[in-house]
């Protein structure tokens, strides 16, 4: 078990620096909005989806109403019905883990776990059960540092807002360096500038993804169903 | 109160999305919904890029100079560098800068 633990601790090294850090930006983030460390522990345990916290905090701070916040976590979240499709095999054999197992499932636990090869002397459902584990070990504690810290310094966090929006912005240039799947980019930026011209900022974001969803099945129906 | 409930309800949901297809998929899968989750992502982290950006006025104030730095920032650094945490850590940085120094 000793062994299978050390070589998870391994292969999560990829997620560790990258979870603390964001982890932190996150707490940092929440605790400027008035929010103390209990709510970024509570955050990052149960709910545990990075960019989904991110915009949980605005959430909270318009004081959304509850039908929006469901709505928008279902949109936000809709890509992990992609990662369980291709872990319903891998998760087959977990026994009393899997319901951790899917709980867990960032995207990037979903990187590493895809990949995973158990290493020899390993037990294959301790190996990625602990990979997973460690990876939100990262999250929480990194979370947790970025609240206290943030509460202690006093420094002018004014602007760090902005570290959500480069996340997105990050993950959108990755989505087009790494695919040809561009339309659905531009019909994402097409309908969602439109709609918030129409709407205006407070009431843009439920027209845009009904519009989104309807754009996107016409371009299935119309035949994009090779290219997807 | 309302924040309990908004935590609890965005936790339960997320964690609904996770174990779906585990229900649903288990025999049998359905096209519309596998291209859904395909293509969905690109449309609506494209999407959350305005939604960061929609309180930006271009007409008026700082007219989103400060945005427009923050983000060509992020896209050139991680076009030479290619390293998420440094794109995200740079553009936060410059625009930081950008709006508690040079803008006030």
């Amino acid at each position: 078990m000793k062994r299978t633990m050390k070589e998870a601790l391994i292969a999560s090294i990829p997620v560790m620096m990258g979870y603390i850090v964001l982890g932190m930006a996150f707490g940092m983030l929440l605790e400027s909005k008035g929010y103390s460390f209990i709510y970024a522990l509570a955050m990052s345990a149960f709910i545990y989806a990075g960019s989904m916290q991110f915009v949980a905090i605005n959430l909270l701070t318009s004081g959304a109403t509850f039908i929006n916040a469901a709505i928008m976590t279902l949109l936000i979240n809709a890509r992990h019905l992609v990662y369980g499709l291709s872990m319903i095999r891998k998760f087959e054999d977990m026994g009393k883990l899997k319901p951790y197992m899917i709980f867990s499932l960032t995207d990037e636990t979903y990187s590493l776990l895809v990949s995973a090869k158990t290493p020899e002397g390993c037990l294959p459902q301790y190996y990625m059960f602990f990979i997973s584990f460690f990876d939100q070990c990262y999250w929480v504690i990194g979370s947790l540092i970025g609240s206290i810290v943030g509460s202690l310094l006093t420094i002018n966090t004014t602007g760090l807002d902005f570290a959500m929006t480069a996340l997105f912005v990050v993950i959108v240039v990755d989505q087009y360096l790494n695919s040809t799947k561009h339309l659905y980019t531009y019909i994402g930026f097409g309908i969602s500038i439109i709609c918030l011209l129409i709407f205006g900022s407070d009431a843009f974001i439920i027209p845009s993804m009904i519009g989104i969803i309807l754009s996107l099945i016409y371009v299935y129906e119309k035949g994009g169903k090779g290219n997807a | 109160m309302h924040e309990i409930i908004l935590i609890s309800i965005i936790a339960v949901l997320t964690f609904l999305t996770r174990v779906l297809p585990f229900f649903i998929f288990k025999d049998k899968s359905y096209p519309i919904i596998e291209y859904l989750g395909d293509v969905l992502p690109y449309a609506i982290m494209a999407m959350l890029v305005v939604y960061c950006l929609r309180s930006v006025d271009l007409l008026s104030g700082n007219h989103g100079i400060c945005e427009m730095i923050g983000v060509g920032t992020v896209i050139l650094l991680h076009l030479i560098k290619r390293n998420t945490l440094l794109s995200i850590i740079g553009g936060t940085l410059v625009y930081m800068l950008c709006v508690q120094i040079i803008f006030i």
